[in-house]
């Protein structure tokens, strides 16, 4: 199918974020000759960051408005030759899945760019605050990241989705590094800190993307003749759709095998572990308690939040959409992973004492939902497993937000250390119980239907190794509320410790990042119907071609 | 005859540029404008050696009864020179470990190298292959003990010189040994003799194979492979930084350059029964060569010994190029020298940079750039990360293009080469990301010296990072002009 551009919306949303690094950078040039005090400079950035995200926020209202849920095909596509030598376009365009993850990017990166303003509310002037330092840079290189997480997910051309899948990593490896915590030695002698979780990061991302660069180039040359969009006819092509449709003809499948191993599975697996270090399956998820732990807030809400989706994102849209018939064969190893994930994230939360690495720990095995889910190869395992994208989206950044709440306060997040600190900060008990009943899955809250989705879609599989699967997995709902309600009882019941008697209560910043997220939160626990509409005819048609109905 | 000189028109014309050079510094009295001048003549004679080359005809011929040919590839990489040699002007220019009163002597010798290296890219003969080595290699000595009174400099110096002398003996073995087997110096007439060569006859094929590996000591030596790297990061560290920035690109370029004619047209492709298995034992260097470099440079604590590492694990990228020996792979090879020249030169210039500010070149003395000196260690970054192959900068493009020509030759061994060509990105980020965290992640240590940076300096890096940048996303341009010059003559 061809897709001609037939809008340049999606180009826009992808570069406002450039477009405000622009004008950063404007300021920062005419500094010299206008003598912009530094001050000004700051708040000029601030400003101008924010309006870049909101603007980048209407435009994602405008693309939901627009966008037909009925339709299996891409929309909003725009399409040009880019790189005439090597058949690379530049070729943007939206289905269900990708405007899903549109949709909860603009608006995960509105909310960590207002965590990211010293303004709207009191700041602790006694301890340096991440969101005072070096400002202009910091907001470049948040600005860079969006438009890295949007170009992923809206890339349509292989190499330009590569191009963007790397783009996230230099700007994720300075704001942990220069904004996060500063090294420091543990009681063990190991030196942690934002510099190391940085580098760690950078490295685990990159040798998996590397990997998938081989995968990349290695599809292209098996790839069949196709059609540039100006009507060239080349050799091969990068062309997503047309891959996907060479795939179904079995171009792929009786290429020379790679290795004495055949064409596809190598590609698959090459593939995969560039997304599964991200998203991040067991045994690559070493990097994640280390960079969320020392990021700043904005940037663990992110993180948490849209990070580990791409990585979700990638499995769904290449391993499955383009390798169906591996992704049958590998199916039940990724369920077995998945539960892995659900199983261990759960048992070391119940080890944790700091409130952050509890989080970050919850994330890995909240993933394993999605990645049982997507095994499970159901309707049913499909939505949950996309749906559990977005509710994780939403719940974990709150979880972040609270963490920092916290930490800008108390500066220390052991868990321990708090108590009863609900008849002190109600407010703020009250968000952070919101938050971990969302992420234990209680129902009527959005946790709950990804979850409930997932169980119901494994047991509805054909194969019952699944059953098996899910019945090992569902202890960790019991683990999962246990270190939750756990965690509440340890920092906010019992008695009040005198020593935080200075902390506050909710600021209006914090507000605007918490309330929106728990309304979403409360929203889709009640109605999940928005994100279904969104996404759900975009997965059975995908469902369908990976079970052989078309 | 005439019409062979006029293929030699622009080393001709950088020839009486040496000349010049050479009057001006006897003859201009006035130290202090001397130097205004040199650097003027200095670029007229590039301009103008540029303007020969770009109106020279497009046709590929030998010239000098087939001692040289003057072909597209030769004409790529003579251009490429001149970049190199314009931007090696400049930071000479600009240097102070390059003694005000000696400015001319530096250039004189610079222009005597880029002369060689001219050749060298254009030697169709084996003993023109030699001389053309050797015609690089002494000035270079020179060059790299060109601060006198530094020990390490005088170091570098020695270390070069043993080393260079070892490498071309062994060369000119391998060469004797090949002139003894084919009866002739000619690499057209050595490649058909090789084809025809009775195997019958025992020990022919140990002969080859000695031959061959002897041969690719002189090359490996110029492009810093393993194993004839040892004197890089010594003369790298001892040796004056322009030069350096110079070699890094220059004679390195130069020495593939020569590999791959000396390979692709001496013995051509390795069909045949009897055919010796080059891409192999290149192939096998390259790894050993990337992986070296890379691993070593993690624990280099002097950014000039760092980058002479990584200048040698990137000879290894380019080395598996050579190794793939498609005209699609040495294509990529020449892109990635294109882009290489950009980013690699500009390390240097950063490293020059810190250097007049703080008088060291440690890991340590780049700890809190970022907030000193944004400017700097901005491009410091972008140059790092370019070396490093991440997009969205050229040296990802230049990657790129790497292992597709890889991935394209479908065969078990490149897709293994290719596995641990792409692995070795990810180590290298490992030890580039020490300096990177040193300017931006760490606090300054002390005061750091607020000594202005020259603006020659601060001009090479702003102009250094734009091909850079825009290499990594818009690289029609270059690859159309590389398409148009690389055939090679044979």
């Amino acid at each position: 199918m061809v897709y001609a551009t037939n809008s340049t919306l999606l180009t826009w949303l992808i570069f406002t974020p450039v477009l405000g690094i622009g004008a950063i950078l404007a300021l920062l040039a005419l500094r010299p000759v206008a003598k912009f005090s530094q001050e000004m400079i700051d708040q000029a950035s601030r400003a101008i960051g924010l309006t870049a995200t909101i603007i980048a926020s209407l435009l994602g209202i405008v693309l939901w408005r627009g966008f037909d849920g009925g339709s299996t095909g891409l929309q909003f596509v725009h399409h040009f030759v880019w790189i005439r030598d090597f058949n690379i376009e530049f070729f943007v365009g939206v289905d269900g899945l990708s405007i899903s993850m549109v949709i909860l990017t603009v608006f995960v990166f509105l909310a960590a760019m207002i965590a990211s303003l010293p303004w709207f509310g009191k700041l602790d002037d006694h301890h340096p605050h991440f969101s005072k330092k070096r400002v202009p840079g910091y907001m470049i290189l948040f600005l860079l990241l969006e438009t890295g997480v949007l170009g992923t997910f809206c890339a349509q051309d292989f190499f330009l989705f590569y191009v963007f899948w790397e783009l996230m990593l230099l700007p994720m490896y300075f704001l942990i590094g220069i904004w996060g915590a500063p090294t420091r030695t543990e009681s063990d002698g190991r030196v942690r800190g934002g510099p190391y979780a940085a580098i760690k990061f950078f490295l685990y991302t990159l040798a998996g993307s590397v990997v998938m660069l081989l995968a990349l180039i290695a599809v292209y040359y098996t790839s069949g003749p196709s059609k540039l969009i100006d009507g060239t006819v080349t050799a091969h092509t990068f062309n997503i759709v047309n891959l996907i449709e060479m795939s179904r003809a079995g171009v792929f499948a009786a290429a020379a095998p790679i290795l004495g191993m055949q064409f596809t599975k190598v590609i698959f697996v090459a593939l995969f572990l560039g997304f599964s270090i991200k998203v991040p399956m067991f045994p690559f998820h070493t990097w994640l308690p280390d960079a969320h732990v020392d990021a700043p807030t904005p940037i663990s809400v992110i993180l948490a939040g849209i990070l580990l989706k791409t990585g979700m994102y990638g499995i769904l849209r290449f391993n499955m959409q383009f390798l169906p018939d591996v992704l049958t064969w590998a199916a039940v190893a990724i369920g077995v992973l998945g539960v892995i994930n659900i199983m261990y994230g759960a048992f070391v939360c119940l080890a944790q004492k700091d409130l952050k690495k509890l989080i970050a720990y919850s994330s890995v095995s909240h993933m394993g939902f999605c990645l049982l889910g997507l095994a499970a190869l159901t309707p049913q395992g499909l939505s949950g497993c996309v749906f559990q994208m977005v509710s994780h989206g939403v719940i974990s950044p709150m979880l972040f937000l609270v963490a920092g709440v916290i930490y800008d306060r108390a500066h220390t997040r052991d868990i321990e250390g708090f108590g009863g600190l609900a008849t002190h900060v109600p407010e703020y008990a009250a968000m952070t119980g919101l938050a971990f009943m969302a992420s234990l899955g209680l129902p009527g809250l959005a946790g709950f239907v990804g979850e409930v989705l997932v169980w119901i879609g494994g047991f509805g599989s054909t194969d019952t190794t699944f059953r098996w699967l899910v019945v090992v997995a569902i202890p960790a709902v019991i683990l999962t509320a246990g270190y939750y309600l756990w965690t509440m009882q340890r920092m906010f019941l019992g008695s009040f410790k005198e020593k935080w008697s200075h902390i506050w209560d909710l600021t209006w910043r914090e507000r605007m990042t918490l309330y929106p997220l728990a309304i979403v939160t409360v929203i889709l626990g009640f109605w999940p119907a928005p994100v279904f509409d969104l996404v759900n005819t975009t997965l059975f048609h995908l469902l369908s071609i990976v079970k052989g109905g078309v | 005859m005439t019409d062979s000189l006029v293929r030699i028109l622009p080393e001709i014309v950088l020839l009486a540029g040496v000349f010049a050079l050479l009057a001006l510094d006897l003859l201009w009295k006035n130290e202090a404008s001397r130097r205004t001048a040199l650097l003027v003549v200095s670029v007229i004679s590039l301009l103008a050696a540029a303007g020969v080359l770009a109106g020279s005809s497009a046709d590929d011929v030998a010239a000098f009864s087939g001692m040289i040919a003057v072909d597209g590839f030769a004409r790529f990489f003579m251009a490429l020179f001149l970049v190199v040699a314009f931007f090696g002007v400049f930071l000479g220019y600009a240097s102070d470990e390059i003694p005000h009163e000696r400015f001319g002597e530096f250039l004189i010798l610079l222009f005597c190298v880029t002369l060689g290296l001219f050749f060298l890219s254009k030697a169709q003969n084996l003993l023109m292959i030699y001389l053309s080595i050797e015609l690089v290699s002494i000035p270079s000595y020179i060059l790299a003990g060109f601060r006198r009174g530094d020990r390490r400099s005088s170091e570098a110096a020695l270390k070069y010189v043993i080393y260079g002398a070892a490498a071309s003996g062994l060369m000119l073995y391998g060469f004797s040994l090949l002139y003894g087997l084919t009866g002739s110096m000619d690499l057209a007439k050595v490649a058909h003799a090789l084809q025809s060569l009775n195997t019958a006859t025992p020990g022919t094929h140990l002969v080859m194979a000695v031959a061959v590996i002897f041969s690719l000591a002189g090359f490996c030596y110029k492009a810093a492979a393993v194993p004839f790297h040892m004197w890089c990061p010594d003369v790298y560290e001892g040796a004056p930084t322009p030069f350096v920035a110079f070699l890094s690109v220059g004679p390195k370029a130069a020495g593939l350059a020569a590999l791959a004619r000396f390979l692709l047209v001496g013995y051509g492709p390795p069909t045949g029964a009897h055919a010796l298995p080059w891409p192999v034992i290149i192939g096998i260097l390259s790894v050993a060569t990337m992986t070296l470099g890379n691993v070593v440079a993690i624990a280099q604590n002097n950014v000039k010994r760092l980058l002479a590492y990584s200048s040698i694990a990137h000879a290894g990228y380019l080395l598996l190029g050579i190794a793939v020996g498609t005209s699609e792979a040495l294509q990529a090879v020449m892109m990635y020298l294109g882009i290489y020249l950009a980013m690699n030169m500009g390390a240097f210039a950063a490293v020059m940079a810190v250097r007049s500010m703080t008088g060291s070149e440690d890991i340590s003395a780049y700890k809190g750039l970022g907030a000193q000196k944004p400017f700097m260690a901005v491009m410091m970054a972008i140059f790092l990360f370019s070396l490093t192959g991440v997009p969205p900068f050229g040296g990802f493009i230049g990657k790129f293009y790497l292992f597709a020509a890889v991935i394209h030759a479908h065969t078990t061994f490149f897709y293994v080469l290719a596995l641990i060509g792409v692995l070795n990105s990810a180590i290298s980020l490992y030890a580039y990301a020490r300096v990177l965290r040193a300017m931006f992640l760490d606090g300054p240590e002390g005061e750091v010296s607020a000594a202005p940076v020259t603006r020659v300096i601060t001009a090479v890096l702003a102009i250094l990072a734009v091909p850079t940048v825009i290499l990594g996303i818009w690289w029609s341009p270059l690859i159309a002009a590389i398409e148009r010059s690389s055939s090679l003559l044979h």
